[in-house]
């Protein structure tokens, strides 16, 4: 430090030091001009953002609040809470749990028999295929399957010739579980590929350790295969979850609002189908489905953390 | 071919688990176009520290994890302590391997995965924590037993994996290459403890390394590998002095390659006669490069000599010349201090000071050493 | 929905640091026996229920009434009443989504790189706001905040799939600026004498080529296929047409352009997976010094 002190005090030195000089003279216009332009340069972006994104959903959460006549009140969401939208919600959990969790842990077994294939043609494949249909939209998706699984779809002639017809034994495509069915087509796609990158951080060293410590193949995934993984599965089964519960388009082209999901009500009220008098009910539903998907991120952040740094 | 075995270290009371005896017998392994193992065979006494050296893609590497079981020959055996191995899967063969990186479970705390092991031997959680504990301790780490791998640097990760080899007490020890991905600061010290280690406990150990510094340091004896198949096996103080091979005399070392005439069992070096060293003289014909280390050189400054210093390169203790003699260049040792007086371009007369020269077939295009 | 999926699909698709390994395999030879069979039942089990109803949809698509091969429901759609102006609306709203997201997200995105790297991780948030403001809730807000001369144009929908495609198109730019390495390719060129514009012109966007590509392509399979908001705000999208056209003679024809719809997504996805794959695993193995 003395030597710092020695030299700025010599005039006759040209001296580094008069950089530490300058920094402790900036205007205060200088530093608000720093400070400007950040917030210049990133403003169409939050603006956008705030309107598009922030302005809908302040609205929708305060709605949720207000009578018809505009004074604050609970009642809108102690009415969805009970009846048909308490069942809408449950069926909206209990659709979306269904839809998360079988094709969640059958998403890894593909995506495993996938990962573990020795054709890289196979696995590229694949990989291309999960891609495109994990993106399969809902209308589009709707009348495939209307076509191939309908009363008198393709599939469903075909299986009648072999006395296999799925409809007379109980199935049907236009209900709660026939839409769980077809959201499998999109949703264990969604699993392979998010479930793949993290099958492809189990690294080999790990499975010969274990090996070499004796442990059975058995052992190995039970002990360190499992454990390792779940972090990544049980995110890829909340992300799921998240698109099954906020999911629209398929449900309602598929039914045509009859089933009570909770998106399906709210299209419904939106429709005009519903009683008009009761529009606050469809923003006091969305609160509730924020609330539902709100809790689905966190936990999805708080697990995505876990398993990146076990799978660095 | 000789054994020699250092005495382990007189530090403690003597091991009871003596390790085993391997016999690694003519082993092949091909890789499409590649031999990765060409009639690969070694003997290793018990309790002897064996490092594997060479190149990549030298097979050091398919060899131990061949030893290991994770590879399967195309033909030849692994025999340990008399038991021929070659069929019993890795999961059974009782050896601890430490791996190149991140072979720590990542689920599982230090102490955890030291105990591994022991829970696949069904031992009780009791007799797990304990035996982990104890070995922790052994590698210093006890204080890190609750940490998890992403918590500890590279050099406690690879001494917990230390650990968890030699908590089940193997009959051999494996080594692939674990301090490649360390610092160097600790890399040195691992590989005292390493030694240190090995020699208390008496395991048979084989190291698998592209580093010669590490394993002239901590083997009993040195296996140079080349295009799989081995160079020369030897304790690392004749392996240094006296090569066999021109590739270990240029892998293991420093050497300079000086066209010389044979004649009879001598050849003529910078003006004067030596004796060739290779046994078998009768097998080398036509042109011959003489293989000369850096000190077994000495330089004299002499305004008429034909040969000048073109390189100068200070390493502390010694500074490396280069010499330039017509179209061979020869690599000299100097002390510093003497050399801090030969410039570039001063002329100097080289002299061979050792006892005999290593001999080795020409090379038709051998390029002039560049540091 | 679908651009919830897609815009997961594409995160971890379009994740640079995502790993291209194959996972540990067993060893010994009759292990790998066992496993080869599991596996080839499950992969055939996968196959049967993702392929055949791609291709009942299909045969019927390519079917006529009496149940013949034929393309008359294909030839008979463009000209079934509503389509054209179904896929002229579709049209106009995706060219308009496409021109405002990238006017938007490209400078943004630009600027955060070089400028602001902390934002990055406030913009990985946002990346995930579509999952938990699913398009439902978003039209539902809308509808009650919007003021009437936007409510009363179409191209409403178009700012709002602005917001919906954000995520993924914000992703698709950062991979592509993070594998180019911007900062020294910005500093290299404003050293050699470039200003900003000629750098945006020569060096920045050349190379994310790639990027803009897939976001745009995205972009169209997310306005083409999108329903939910389309429907509940009475414009009468492609999807929206699919849904309400009901030809009591034909329903081919609902289904042939369903197929269509799902055909050309496919190609589209499948085109930009393969070229978006090769360019970034290039990339990637220049940067570890494979290549």
């Amino acid at each position: 430090m003395s030597n710092v002190d020695a030299v700025t005090s010599d005039p006759g030195t040209s001296v580094p030091g008069s950089e530490a000089g300058a920094t402790n003279t900036t205007s205060p216009l200088k530093r608000m001009f720093r400070f400007a332009t950040p917030t210049l340069a990133m403003s169409p972006f939050v603006i956008y953002t705030i309107l598009g994104l922030g302005i809908p959903v302040v609205f929708v959460i305060k709605n949720a609040f207000l009578s018809n006549a505009g004074h604050f009140t609970g009642s809108n969401l102690s009415l969805v809470a009970q009846g048909i939208y308490r069942v809408g919600f449950e069926n909206s959990i209990r659709l979306a749990l269904i839809t998360s969790i079988i094709p969640g842990i059958l998403g890894v077994f593909l995506a495993y028999a996938i990962q573990t294939s020795r054709s890289s043609v196979l696995r590229r494949l694949v990989a291309t295929a999960s891609g495109v249909l994990a993106n399969f939209g809902g209308v589009n998706l709707t009348f495939m399957f209307i076509a191939s699984l309908g009363t008198t779809g393709l599939l469903t002639v075909w299986l009648n010739y072999i006395k296999l017809n799925p409809w007379h034994y109980g199935f049907n495509l236009y209900s709660f579980y026939g839409v769980a069915f077809v959201y499998m087509y999109f949703q264990i796609p969604l699993m392979v590929l998010v479930i793949t990158p993290a099958l492809g951080g189990l690294r080999q060293s790990w499975r010969e350790a274990a090996e070499n410590m004796g442990a059975s193949s058995w052992s190995y995934w039970r002990h360190v295969g499992v454990p390792v993984l779940m972090p990544s599965v049980l995110g890829g089964m909340l992300l799921l979850f998240g698109s099954a519960f906020a999911a629209y388009a398929t449900a309602q082209s598929l039914t045509t609002g009859i089933i009570a999901l909770s998106p399906i009500q709210i299209g419904n009220i939106l429709n005009g189908n519903v009683i008009s008098g009761e529009t606050n009910i469809a923003y006091a539903i969305a609160f509730g489905m924020l609330i539902v998907l709100t809790i689905t991120m966190i936990l999805y952040t708080l697990v995505r953390r876990r398993s990146s740094k076990w799978l660095q | 071919m000789t054994q020699t075995q250092e005495q382990p270290l007189t530090s403690g009371a003597p091991s009871t688990s003596a390790g085993a005896t391997v016999q690694l017998d003519q082993l092949v392994r091909t890789y499409g176009q590649v031999r990765a193992l060409d009639g690969f065979s070694l003997q290793i006494a018990a309790g002897e520290f064996v490092a594997l050296l060479g190149p990549s893609g030298c097979g050091k590497t398919t060899a131990l994890r061949t030893l290991a079981g994770f590879e399967r020959p195309d033909s030849g055996r692994v025999i340990v302590d008399g038991v021929d191995l070659s069929n019993v899967s890795a999961q059974k063969r009782d050896m601890g391997m430490v791996f190149q990186s991140y072979s720590l479970f990542p689920n599982m705390n230090a102490l955890n995965n030291v105990a591994f092991g022991l829970r696949m031997r069904k031992q009780s959680g009791h007799q797990r924590r304990q035996k982990a504990g104890e070995l922790l301790d052994l590698v210093g780490l006890s204080d890190q037993a609750s940490k998890y791998p992403h918590q500890m640097s590279g050099g406690q990760q690879q001494r917990v994996a230390l650990a968890r080899a030699l908590a089940i007490e193997p009959r051999v020890l494996l080594l692939d290459e674990p301090l490649s991905a360390l610092d160097a600061k600790v890399r040195a010290e691992l590989r005292d403890q390493i030694r240190s280690l090995q020699q208390r406990l008496a395991i048979t150990t084989v190291f698998v390394t592209h580093d010669q510094e590490e394993a002239l340091s901590m083997a009993d004896r040195v296996c140079v590998m080349s295009r799989g198949r081995i160079e020369q096996v030897d304790v690392p103080s004749v392996l240094y002095a006296r090569p066999t091979t021109a590739f270990v005399a240029q892998f293991v070392g420093v050497s300079s390659r000086v066209p010389v005439v044979l004649a009879g069992q001598e050849i003529e070096l910078f003006g004067q006669k030596f004796p060739v060293r290779t046994g078998d003289v009768s097998a080398l014909s036509g042109p011959v490069d003489a293989l000369i280390r850096p000190e077994e050189v000495a330089v004299e400054v002499d305004p008429a000599a034909s040969g000048f210093v073109t390189h100068k390169s200070f390493f502390g203790a010694t500074t490396r010349l280069i010499v330039q003699l017509g179209d061979v260049a020869v690599r000299v040792d100097v002390r510093s201090d003497i050399a801090a007086d030969i410039e570039l371009g001063t002329r100097v007369r080289p002299a061979f000071v050792a006892r005999d020269v290593l001999v080795a077939p020409r090379l038709a295009d051998a390029a002039p050493p560049s540091e | 929905m679908a651009s919830v999926n897609q815009e997961i699909a594409f995160l971890e698709l379009a994740d640079p640091h995502s790993k291209e390994g194959v996972p540990a395999r067993a060893s010994g030879p009759r292990r790998r026996w066992r496993i080869r069979w599991w596996r080839g039942a499950v992969l055939l089990l996968a196959g049967l229920y993702f392929l055949l109803p791609l291709f009942a949809g299909l045969k019927f698509a390519l079917e006529n009434i009496a149940g013949k091969f034929s393309f008359q429901a294909l030839q008979n759609l463009p000209s079934s009443p509503g389509f054209s102006s179904a896929f002229w609306l579709s049209f106009r709203l995706a060219l308009v989504t496409v021109v405002i997201s990238s006017a938007l997200m490209i400078p943004t995105a630009i600027y955060v790189h070089l400028k602001l790297p902390r934002m990055r991780r406030a913009m990985d948030v946002v990346t995930v706001l579509p999952i938990v403001i699913p398009p439902i809730i978003l039209i539902l807000g809308v509808e009650g905040s919007a003021p009437l001369t936007l409510k009363s144009s179409p191209y409403l929908l178009s700012l709002l799939y602005v917001i919906l495609a954000m995520p993924f198109v914000y992703r698709s730019l950062d991979a592509g600026l993070s594998a180019i390495d911007l900062k020294t390719l910005t500093e290299a060129s404003r050293s050699l004498g470039g200003n900003w514009f000629r750098t945006m012109r020569s060096v920045i966007l050349p190379n994310l080529r790639a990027s803009l590509l897939s976001a745009t392509v995205l972009t169209l399979a997310l306005v083409f296929g999108e329903y939910t908001m389309a429907s509940l705000d009475n414009w009468t999208t492609i999807p929206v047409w699919i849904v309400q056209f009901n030809d009591a003679t034909d329903g081919h024809i609902q289904v042939a352009a369903s197929m269509m719809g799902l055909v050309g997504t496919w190609v589209l996805l499948t085109a930009l997976i393969f070229t978006f794959d090769r360019s970034q695993s290039r990339r990637a193995q220049r940067k570890t010094g494979l290549l």
